[in-house]
C-alpha cells in the first residue's frame, strides 16, 4: 500500500517537474533566445507566411523548380507526414516510378536523353522521401532542372546554374549528410531574379 | 562504399569512444552516491523530491521489494496516461481541438511509453495534444529510462556485491537517473537541438499560403525538449508521424549525428560504470569491445546494401551508383539531407538500442538492409542497447556464455567469482525464451488471421517482414516500424500492447531475481582454473553465443522474409 501512495505521488511530482516546467521552461529559454528556429524558421513574403524553409512544399508549374515525390496526403501535406513505405519488390512503388518518369518526360522533352542512357536521373528524383517533406534535392537533379527552368522562364541558363550553384549547402561541418539544394528558397530566389534580371 | 561515407560512420565510432569514459565515470558517482558537480543544484530539489514523495533514501531494497516498487510505479505511470489521453479533449493545451484518443489505441499507447518501447500506432501531429505529448508522453520518455537505468544499476550491484541481501532503493535510482542524468543533457542538447532548427513553442498550427497558392499547415509544438530526451532515453516516439525523418525533429545532418550519438551513449556509459563497480575495467571492456563488434558488423552491411541500391530502380532510370553531385543508392524513403550513411547509421543504431526513431522507413529499405534492423532487435538489443536494458539484456548472454564455458571445461561455471547455478542460468532461459516466444508466436498468430493480413502495405515475402518486424519491435520495446503495415487496428494494438508488457517485464523480472540471487554469494579468489571474463577471448564467445542463439532462432523466419525478398530483387521480381 505504501508503495502504491509512493508510486502516486512519484508520478504527480514527476509529471509536473518534467511533463510541465521543463518544457515550459524550455519553450521559454528558446523562444527568447532563438525565436525564429524555435518558431519554425518561417519565410515570410509581403507580410504572409509563405512557408518554412524546413519544410518542403509542392511545386506543380513548370517555372519553378520541383521538390521529390512526397507521400505525405496529396503531397507535403504537412498534417500527414510520412514515406511510401513501399518496399524493394512493391510493383505499386515500380508503377509509381514509371508513371513519375514518363509524365517528367513528356513535360521535359530534355529529360529523355539522359533516362535513355540507362540508370542516369538522380536518385532522389523518382524516389519518395521518408517524411514527405524533405526541402531538399540533390545539386545533380536541381542541375538537370535547370535546363527545364532556363527553357519556361527565358533565363540563360549559365544564369540558372549560378543560381542553382549559389544555393548549394554543402555536407554539414564538411562531411556530415550530402550536399543540397533546398527548393523553397532557390525558388524564392528565382523570382526575385526574374523580377530584378 | 564512399570515402565520404567511411569518414562519417568512423566520426560517430571516435565519438562514441570519446563520450565512453566520462560519462561512465560520471555514471558511476551518481549511482554510488557521491557528490558530484551538478550536486549543489541538484541536491536541494532530489532531497525535496523525497521528502515529498516519503522516500528514505538510505533504506535499502532486496530484490523482490525492488521489483515491486518497479512494477507499481509502471502501473499507476500506465494508468495515468491512459487516463490523460482519454481526457485530452478537456485537458489543457490543445488548440487544435483533438478529441479523446480511441480505447484500444490509449492502451496500446500507455504500454508502449511505459515500457520504453514507444511504438506509434497513432500520428502525433492529429492525434495527441500538445498536453498528452509533455505531461503525457515526454514524461514517460523520462522516468522509463530512468527505470531502465535503474534495472540496470540494480543488476550490477547484485552482480558485484557479495553476501549482500540487497541491491538499492529503486527510488534514489529512479530519482537520480532523472536528475543528474537525464534532464541536464536534455537541457544543453534540446537548446543546441533549438538552434539547429528544431522548433520549441506552444502556439497553433500555421497555415502558410505557398508559392503557388496553395494552403499549407505546419504543425508546431513542444518538439525540441521532447525529441533530445526520445534519444537520449532511447525511447523513440516521435512528435509527428514521420519521427526523425520529419525536418521539425531532425532539420541537419548534424542534428541527426548528434541523435545517433544520444541513443548510444548512456548504453555505452553504462559498460564503464559497470567495470568501476566491478573493480575491473577489463570487464566492462570486454562487453563494450562484443558490442562494438556486433554493431560494426551490422553497421556496414546495412550501409553496403543501402548505398548499392535497388537494380529494379535501376532498370527504371535511376542512378544506383553515388556521384559528386548526389547519393546514388536506395533513396525512397530517405531524406535528401542525411544521404544513404547518416540513414543507415541512424537504422543500425535506432535498433542496437531499444530507441526505435528512425530518419528513414525502414519499409523500404533494401531487403538486406531492412533485415540488420530487425536481426539487431531480434538479439534482444543488447549492442549497448536502450538504457539500462542494453546491460541486463546482455548479461543474459555474459551468464549463456559463462554456462556454456563451463560445460565445455567441465567446470562450475563463475562469474565475477561467483558461482552461476541452475537458478541462474533457468532464470537467463526464461528471460531468453520469453522474448522469442513474444516474436515468433505473435507473428505466427497474425499470418494466420485474415483480418491481420489486410493491414498489409506490400504483400510477397515483404508482407511476412512487416509483421515479423512489428512483433519484434513491440517485444524488444523498440518501437521502430516497417511502417507501411496499418497497425492502428484493435487486433494489432491489443497483441503489440501485450508483446511489449512481456517483452519488458519478463526479461527485467527474471534478471532481478539473478541479481538477487548473485548478491547473497560470497565471491571466491580467482585460481588457475577460472574461466576469465575479461578478455578478448571471452568478448569473442559472447559474440558466437549472440549470433549462434539469434541466429538458430530466426533464421528459418529471416529466410522466409528478408532473405527470400533479397534473392527476388536480384531476380527483378515483382509483387
Amino acid at each position: 500500500m505504501k508503495t502504491i501512495i509512493t508510486s502516486l505521488i512519484m508520478t504527480v511530482v514527476l509529471t509536473v517537474l518534467l511533463g510541465i516546467v521543463y518544457p515550459l521552461a524550455m519553450t521559454a529559454i528558446s523562444q527568447v533566445v532563438f525565436p525564429s528556429q524555435a518558431n519554425g524558421s518561417l519565410i515570410e513574403r509581403d507580410g504572409k507566411v509563405i512557408g518554412s524553409s524546413l519544410i518542403g512544399q509542392s511545386f506543380g508549374s513548370p517555372t519553378f523548380f520541383h521538390g521529390r515525390p512526397s507521400a505525405a496526403g496529396t503531397g507535403y501535406d504537412g498534417m500527414s507526414s510520412g514515406g511510401s513505405n513501399l518496399g524493394p519488390t512493391s510493383k505499386a512503388l515500380m508503377d509509381r516510378i514509371a508513371h513519375d518518369r514518363d509524365s517528367l518526360c513528356k513535360l521535359y522533352p530534355e529529360l529523355t536523353p539522359s533516362v535513355g542512357a540507362g540508370g542516369a536521373l538522380p536518385a532522389d528524383m523518382l524516389t519518395a522521401s521518408a517524411s514527405g517533406l524533405d526541402p531538399d534535392i540533390s545539386v545533380a537533379n536541381a542541375m538537370l532542372q535547370a535546363n527545364v527552368i532556363s527553357r519556361t522562364t527565358g533565363l540563360p541558363i549559365d544564369s540558372v546554374r549560378s543560381l542553382v550553384q549559389q544555393h548549394v549547402k554543402g555536407r554539414d561541418l564538411g562531411f556530415l549528410g550530402e550536399p543540397r539544394v533546398n527548393v523553397l528558397e532557390l525558388n524564392l530566389a528565382l523570382l526575385d531574379r526574374l523580377k530584378h534580371p | 562504399m564512399t570515402t565520404n561515407g567511411i569518414i562519417q560512420l568512423l566520426a560517430f565510432v571516435l565519438a562514441l569512444v570519446l563520450v565512453t569514459k566520462p560519462l561512465g565515470i560520471f555514471l558511476t558517482r551518481v549511482f554510488s552516491n557521491e557528490r558530484n558537480f551538478l550536486t549543489p543544484v541538484v541536491g536541494p530539489l532530489e532531497r525535496l523530491i523525497y521528502r515529498l514523495c516519503g522516500v528514505k533514501p538510505n533504506a535499502e531494497m532486496k530484490w523482490t521489494t525492488y521489483s515491486m516498487a518497479m512494477l507499481m510505479f509502471s502501473v499507476v505511470g500506465a494508468i495515468v496516461l491512459y487516463g490523460i489521453m482519454r481526457l485530452q479533449d478537456i485537458l489543457p493545451w490543445n488548440p487544435q481541438g483533438l478529441g479523446a484518443v480511441a480505447p484500444d489505441l490509449s492502451f496500446n499507447t500507455a504500454v508502449s511509453f511505459v515500457t520504453n518501447t514507444n511504438w506509434q500506432a497513432y500520428s502525433g501531429e492529429s492525434t495527441m495534444s500538445y498536453f498528452t505529448q509533455m505531461a503525457g508522453l515526454a514524461f514517460h520518455n523520462f522516468v522509463s529510462a530512468a527505470t531502465g537505468i535503474a534495472i540496470a544499476v540494480a543488476v550490477t550491484r547484485g552482480l558485484v556485491r557479495s553476501s549482500a541481501q540487497t541491491l538499492g532503493n529503486f527510488w534514489v535510482d529512479l530519482v537520480r537517473a532523472t536528475l543528474y542524468v537525464l534532464l541536464p543533457i536534455s537541457i544543453v542538447v534540446g537548446l543546441i537541438f533549438v538552434a539547429g532548427g528544431m522548433v520549441q513553442n506552444l502556439s497553433p498550427y500555421v497555415t502558410a499560403i505557398t508559392l503557388e497558392g496553395a494552403k499549407q499547415i505546419i504543425p508546431m509544438g513542444p518538439v525540441a525538449s521532447q525529441e533530445v530526451i526520445k534519444m537520449l532515453g532511447t525511447n523513440g516516439g516521435g512528435f509527428f508521424n514521420a519521427n526523425s525523418a520529419h525536418p521539425f525533429e531532425n532539420p541537419a545532418a548534424w542534428t541527426s549525428f548528434i541523435q545517433v550519438l544520444l541513443i548510444f551513449s548512456i548504453g555505452s556509459g553504462l559498460t564503464y560504470m559497470f567495470g568501476r563497480m566491478a573493480k575491473d575495467q577489463r570487464q566492462g571492456w570486454a562487453i563494450w569491445g562484443a558490442m562494438m563488434f556486433l554493431f560494426l558488423a551490422g553497421l556496414v552491411t546495412c550501409y553496403m546494401s543501402e548505398q548499392s541500391g535497388n537494380p529494379i530502380l535501376e532498370k527504371a532510370g535511376i542512378e544506383r551508383a553515388a556521384t559528386e553531385t548526389q547519393s546514388g543508392g536506395n533513396m525512397e524513403g530517405k531524406e535528401v539531407r542525411f544521404g544513404i550513411t547518416q540513414s543507415a547509421l541512424f537504422a543500425t543504431v535506432t535498433t542496437d538500442a531499444s530507441c526505435g526513431a528512425v530518419n528513414g522507413m525502414h519499409d523500404s529499405f533494401t531487403p538486406i538492409g531492412g533485415m540488420v534492423p530487425l536481426f539487431n532487435m531480434m538479439l534482444g538489443e543488447v549492442i549497448f542497447g536502450g538504457v539500462g536494458s542494453g546491460l541486463y539484456g546482455m548479461f543474459v548472454f555474459v551468464l549463456i556464455s559463462v554456462f556454456i564455458a563451463g560445460l565445455m571445461v567441465g567446470r562450475t561455471p563463475e562469474y565475477l567469482g561467483k558461482k552461476i547455478e541452475s537458478k541462474e542460468v533457468k532464470l537467463a532461459m526464461l528471460a531468453l525464451l520469453s522474448l522469442v516466444f513474444c516474436m515468433l508466436g505473435f507473428t505466427a498468430w497474425a499470418v494466420v488471421r485474415p483480418d491481420a493480413l489486410k493491414s498489409l502495405a506490400n504483400t510477397g515475402p515483404h508482407g511476412l517482414t512487416e509483421i515479423l518486424y512489428a512483433f519484434t519491435s513491440a517485444t524488444a520495446n523498440n518501437g521502430s516500424a516497417f511502417a507501411g503495415l496499418s497497425a492502428n487496428t484493435p487486433f494489432f494494438n491489443v497483441t503489440l500492447g501485450f508483446a511489449m508488457l512481456f517483452g519488458r517485464f519478463f526479461v527485467i523480472v527474471p534478471m532481478l531475481a539473478v541479481a538477487g540471487s548473485m548478491a547473497k554469494k560470497t565471491a571466491v579468489p580467482v585460481s588457475h582454473g577460472t574461466f576469465l571474463t575479461n578478455t578478448p577471448l571471452f568478448g569473442t564467445l559472447l559474440v558466437m553465443v549472440i549470433l549462434i542463439v539469434g541466429g538458430l532462432t530466426f533464421f528459418p523466419a529471416l529466410s522466409l522474409g528478408p532473405i527470400l525478398e533479397h534473392l527476388l530483387m536480384q531476380a527483378g521480381k515483382l509483387f
